[in-house]
């Protein structure tokens, strides 16, 4: 990892003079709960402040670049969620018919909006937002073929990132904690420095887009297993198992419709088992007399583990609609609900956002989660309702 | 959007002097050779869509930079930047590329389009701090870009298969006679009933665009303005007015640093490297 930050750094400093830019952002926020926490060390608002740079630079015609983010974040009472991060280190060369890529990176795989499933390159980010759509710079070597019979990506991961987990004063977690603090425990006797390979195929067929995917290595989604902190008192450790899955994930764009299909097959130690999210996203341009689009949508989740899963998503269905104003300040509204179909659990979920002035935006969420029966997932978060108020100044 | 990219503001045209002859001669073969004796008023239509293509053949790839001006019914400004990239189809439509670089949120955001002749285009937008690619609906092509009086189909290059045509005489617009070229869409989701051109006898560039809700009710008015000469042969506006009759409201497209032949090819315009794009 520090081997590819040297070698990028020696190709920039080797080249001609290069074109550069260097940018960033910085976010205040205020989360509110609307209950007090079931644990008492848990507070009813929480403030936080975040700032993330982006350095850029390209030579060779812009054929080499090189990208590096590192973000940070303080949180008022939550020590876990105080955290900083290399979003990204990358250096890229796009050669004819190839690019490839080493350091620290971020990739995104899949189709559907409530969970990724095949998304598994990058560690979650899961301090920063329940929603799980943050995540971790992964340390890289990858490759990108071009070809008239699809796109192919390989990649090496020599590195394992740890998911994160909100701390003893933090909410929105289990009870008791995840002890992210402690060694996490690895099938693998290499633990975190198991090399992990992922691979993809992608292909746009008129309509049709279609992905197939293979990862091997160190599972992203740990199993929480009970243990003790070093006082004493019980607690949840990650458990990190040795993961076989193939993904599929399609898409078809036809006029008002996306019709989504992700599938996974998962092969660990003990066992197999599949998922998959299945759903649709249909349009309505010019909605309202304006020129707004509204999109309604649903999506199917599924999991062959069931009640054993450690997600809430076993046999669920998404319902939901965004609002895309289309005005000047690109307002944007997004509304959904998650229901178990066997349980009683249920998760609703609003976000807003809109450009205030050139450089500023604000976004508003609001999470709301009911569960009744304590073998539930959502049992642990069933008072963590809240709404939090962020305002990004762009710099 | 794309000018270089916004091929629909796109034409060719005045030729240098000593040319002007011989392609004259050229382009009137080519309106009147389809017709035998008198030309129907669908066949001339036609004959000039295809002109307005022919005449901007070969311009192989080309970059840009735009600034998009929006103004509201009360005279209030915003401004966003992007930079384009125009790859021209072989068998097929253009591919239209551009990346957001104002406002600041947007940075980096990248919009794809493949142009197609005989089907829906397709179209991407990569939205940088997920590093996801998103493929879009067709059907949001009446939507506003950007919030802009533009929406996604005006910034579509205009192949000539997307409309049925008609010509509708000359008129006098800004001095000169014109031809009056009417289209009407052929997909069903276009946002238009019709639309009526006002085409550069010379050059055979669109200087006024008139656009008609599917009420039938005017919606939208285009003019594009200074036009420059590239290559010695590929005209391009530097200024595009739309202007919506119905809102109040309009939207000035400014084009910069034009280049054409930057090296550009198929694996610049893949929704696969779109991260890279900017």
């Amino acid at each position: 990892m520090r081997a590819f930050a040297i070698l990028a750094l020696a190709m920039v400093l080797s080249g001609p003079a290069p074109a550069q830019e260097w940018r960033g952002q910085v976010s205040a926020e205020y989360r509110g709960f609307t209950h007090a926490g079931l644990d008492p060390d848990q507070h009813r608002g929480y403030a936080s402040l975040a700032a993330q740079s982006e350095f850029r630079t390209a030579w060779q015609d812009g054929r080499q670049s090189l990208v590096f983010i590192p973000f940070y974040r303080w949180d008022q009472h939550d020590r876990r969620r105080t955290h900083g991060d290399v979003r990204e280190l990358l250096w890229l060369y796009a050669g004819r018919g190839f690019e490839l890529r080493a350091g620290i990176g971020k990739v995104f795989w899949g189709v559907a909006e409530t969970q990724h499933l095949v998304d598994v390159v990058n560690q979650i980010d899961l301090v920063e937002d329940p929603d799980r759509e943050d995540k971790l710079g992964q340390p890289m070597l990858g490759a990108t073929l071009f070809s008239g019979a699809g796109n192919w990506e390989v990649y090496l991961l020599p590195y394992f990132r740890e998911r994160t987990f909100p701390g003893e004063a933090g909410r929105l977690r289990t009870l008791p904690r995840v002890d992210s603090e402690q060694e996490a425990l690895y099938e693998s006797a290499r633990g975190a420095r198991h090399v992990d390979a992922a691979g993809r195929w992608t292909r746009t067929l008129g309509a049709w887009d279609v992905g197939l995917s293979y990862f091997r290595g160190t599972n992203r989604a740990p199993r929480l297993v009970p243990g003790l902190d070093v006082a004493g008192q019980p607690v949840l450790l990650p458990y990190y198992g040795q993961l076989r899955q193939a993904g599929l994930e399609t898409q078809a764009t036809l006029d008002r419709w996306l019709l989504k299909l992700e599938a996974v097959r998962r092969a660990e130690a003990d066992a197999t088992s599949r998922a998959a999210t299945a759903g649709f996203e249909y349009t309505l341009p010019g909605v309202f007399g304006g020129p707004s689009d509204l999109g309604l949508l649903a999506e199917y989740l599924y999991d062959s583990r069931g009640a054993a899963a450690f997600t809430p998503y076993q046999d669920d269905v998404m319902l939901g609609m965004r609002w895309t104003v289309n005005d000047a300040q690109s307002t944007q509204l997004l509304a959904t609900v998650i229901l178990d179909r066997r349980t009683s659990e249920r998760a609703y979920n609003l976000e807003a956002r809109r450009r205030i002035r050139g450089n500023l935006t604000a976004s508003l969420e609001a999470r709301a989660f009911h569960a009744s029966e304590p073998d539930e997932l959502l049992y642990s978060v069933r008072r963590d309702d809240y709404a939090q108020l962020k305002l990004t100044y762009y710099f | 959007m794309e000018n270089a990219p916004s091929p629909k503001i796109r034409g060719a045209g005045a030729l240098p002097v000593l040319a002007v002859g011989v392609l004259l001669a050229a382009a009137l073969t080519a309106l009147v050779t389809p017709a035998r004796g008198a030309q129907s008023d669908a066949e001339r239509g036609l004959a000039i869509a295809r002109e307005m293509k022919a005449r901007d053949r070969g311009f192989s790839n080309a970059t840009a930079t735009m600034r998009m001006v929006l103004v509201d019914a009360s005279g209030g400004e915003t401004g966003r930047e992007l930079r384009t990239k125009t790859l021209e189809g072989g068998d097929d439509g253009d591919k239209l590329l551009a990346v957001f670089e104002t406002p600041a949120d947007v940075r980096g955001t990248v919009f794809l389009s493949h142009t197609h002749r005989d089907r829906a285009d397709d179209q991407w937008l990569y939205l940088p701090a997920l590093k996801r690619v998103k493929r879009i609906a067709p059907a949001n092509k009446s939507s506003p870009f950007m919030g802009s009086e533009f929406s996604y189909e005006d910034l579509a290059s205009a192949e000539v298969t997307k409309y049925r045509y008609a010509y509708r005489g000359d008129e006098i617009f800004e001095g000169k006679p014109r031809f009056v070229l009417e289209r009407v869409p052929v997909d069903p989701e276009s946002g238009y009933s019709r639309q009526l051109v006002w085409v550069d006898m010379d050059r055979y560039v669109p200087l006024k665009i008139e656009f008609y809700d599917r009420r039938g009710d005017r919606l939208k008015t285009l003019v594009a303005r200074e036009y420059r000469q590239y290559l010695g042969r590929y005209w391009r506006a530097h200024e595009v007015r739309m202007e919506n009759h119905q809102s109040g409201k309009s939207t000035v497209l400014r084009w910069g640093d034009i280049r054409f032949r930057q090296g550009l090819n198929e694996q610049d315009f893949l929704s696969a490297s779109m991260a890279r794009a900017r």
